[in-house]
């Protein structure tokens, strides 16, 4: 339960770390918060040789956010983007979001863009981030290049960023106008991960639906967005709508068994939560 | 090949200690093993039992998810920072008057994190004051007498309300 040895850098700017990036090559690993990856390490399920620590990067510790959208750096720590009102205002689902990640003692380290880079299916950020239709912003000694959600995740822990590349902030769009969001997951105890989980996001045009989306928690290997439009479209929001959006979405996961839930149970769980996370959203639609 | 040590300073309870240590010395065996400050325990070491819960310039984290070098700097107040036997933190007296413990293993991280909660929610309700705690694992108590005495600490920090937590 201690990590094995690896070799440990503290650049302070961003130039420094990629040029670290850089020279480590496919031996570094960059550490940020530390939630995810620090365990790993005590388990010794990962052995980098090399540890990046970006924790003296003052500078990307930041959460911006415009009109449309909520850009979140890369050392900005959960319970920041949790607190910030102004990241609320624009794209409430991240707060409603962060609170069901793990403990706010976690959340006082762990940072947003650190479990995104994670990859893990099972994270409520990486939901949020394909829900949202957001991006990861990349950054190499070589040169910058941005990463659509539905372009980072390649598999279970397992991202499309190279060696060499960092993950240097995300954004998080808005929703349109008249919409409403919600996040709901059930999980064996408060802070666990999730069993099954959804974002949900509910857009209203003159009283009935224009959209009903919804971006999955532990039920697929990558994060898995389904548009469930088609089963409400232009009704008004009613029970039985959005118990037809959740039968909807059943039919079209494929979650995999595990000790903590089967298959089906993961799929029940699915036809459930779609249904009271929509309407939910729903309630909170303009 | 020999491994790569760093000299860190840290502040302490309020006291500038210094240690060398390699890259991969978790915070909690430094305290515990380099300072000789034992109180803050370790459990599961992997975050999910709370025992090593510190305050990291008045933040509660887990101090076995955090390496020494990346606290290189900073601010830690362990369960021996709260308080003294004469002069007990408010929830100290409140885990004591309560029966908040049994065995003991799990205290340090309760007590560390429950007085950084309650300077952020110093009136919590029964259900908030059990959501507080519910990154912490103890097999002794049921909880019961542990919620009994986050709601004791926020009425004996209201009649002590002035005195700051987590600054050592």
């Amino acid at each position: 339960m201690k990590p094995s040895p690896f070799a440990w850098s503290a650049p302070t700017s961003l130039d420094e770390v990629l040029a670290v990036l850089a020279q480590v090559g496919d031996d570094g690993k960059v550490l940020a918060g530390g939630q995810s990856l620090l365990p790993m390490l005590n388990m010794r399920l990962a052995a980098p040789a090399h540890l990046v620590d970006i924790n003296r990067v003052a500078e990307f510790g930041y959460v911006r956010t415009t009109d449309d959208a909520v850009v979140v750096g890369a050392l900005a720590r959960h319970a920041h983007v949790e607190r910030d009102e102004p990241a609320y205002a624009v794209q409430p689902l991240l707060r409603r979001a962060l609170q069901l990640v793990a403990h706010p003692v976690i959340r006082n380290r762990g940072t947003t863009v650190g479990s995104i880079a994670h990859a893990d299916p099972s994270g409520e950020m990486t939901a949020v981030l394909a829900l949202t239709g957001g991006s990861v912003q990349v950054a190499a000694a070589a040169g910058r290049r941005t990463v659509a959600a539905a372009d980072f995740f390649a598999g279970p822990l397992e991202s499309t960023l190279a060696y060499g590349e960092l993950a240097e902030s995300v954004t998080f769009p808005a929703f349109p106008p008249g919409s409403g969001s919600a996040f709901v997951e059930v999980a064996r105890r408060h802070g666990d991960y999730a069993m099954c989980g959804l974002g949900a996001v509910v857009t209203l045009t003159d009283g009935v639906v224009t959209a009903a989306r919804a971006g999955y928690v532990s039920v697929s290997p990558t994060p898995l967005v389904l548009d469930l439009t088609e089963a409400v479209r232009g009704a008004e929001p009613s029970t039985a709508g959005w118990a037809a959006a959740g039968e909807l979405a059943a039919g079209q996961v494929d979650p995999e068994p595990d000790i903590h839930a089967t298959a089906d149970y993961r799929r029940q769980l699915v036809r459930v939560l779609t249904a009271r996370a929509l309407a939910e959203a729903a309630g909170r639609a303009a | 090949m020999t491994e790569a040590r760093h000299e860190i300073r840290l502040v302490v309870n309020g006291v500038p200690r210094e240690a060398t240590v390699p890259a991969r010395r978790l915070l909690s065996d430094c305290l515990r093993h380099d300072l000789r400050l034992t109180g803050t325990h370790v459990g599961c070491e992997h975050g999910v039992c709370g025992a090593c819960t510190v305050l990291l310039d008045g933040e509660p984290v887990r101090s076995c998810l955090l390496l020494a070098v990346t606290a290189d700097g900073h601010e830690v107040t362990t369960v021996e920072g709260l308080g003294t036997p004469e002069a007990m933190h408010p929830v100290q007296q409140a885990f004591r008057e309560c029966h908040g413990l049994q065995c003991g293993f799990c205290t340090p991280g309760f007590l560390t994190t429950v007085a950084a909660y309650l300077v952020d929610n110093p009136e919590p309700t029964e259900d908030e004051a059990r959501e507080a705690v519910s990154g912490n694992l103890c097999r002794c108590t049921g909880y019961q007498n542990i919620v009994a005495s986050v709601l004791r600490a926020a009425e004996l920090s209201r009649d002590t309300s002035g005195q700051e937590v987590g600054e050592g």
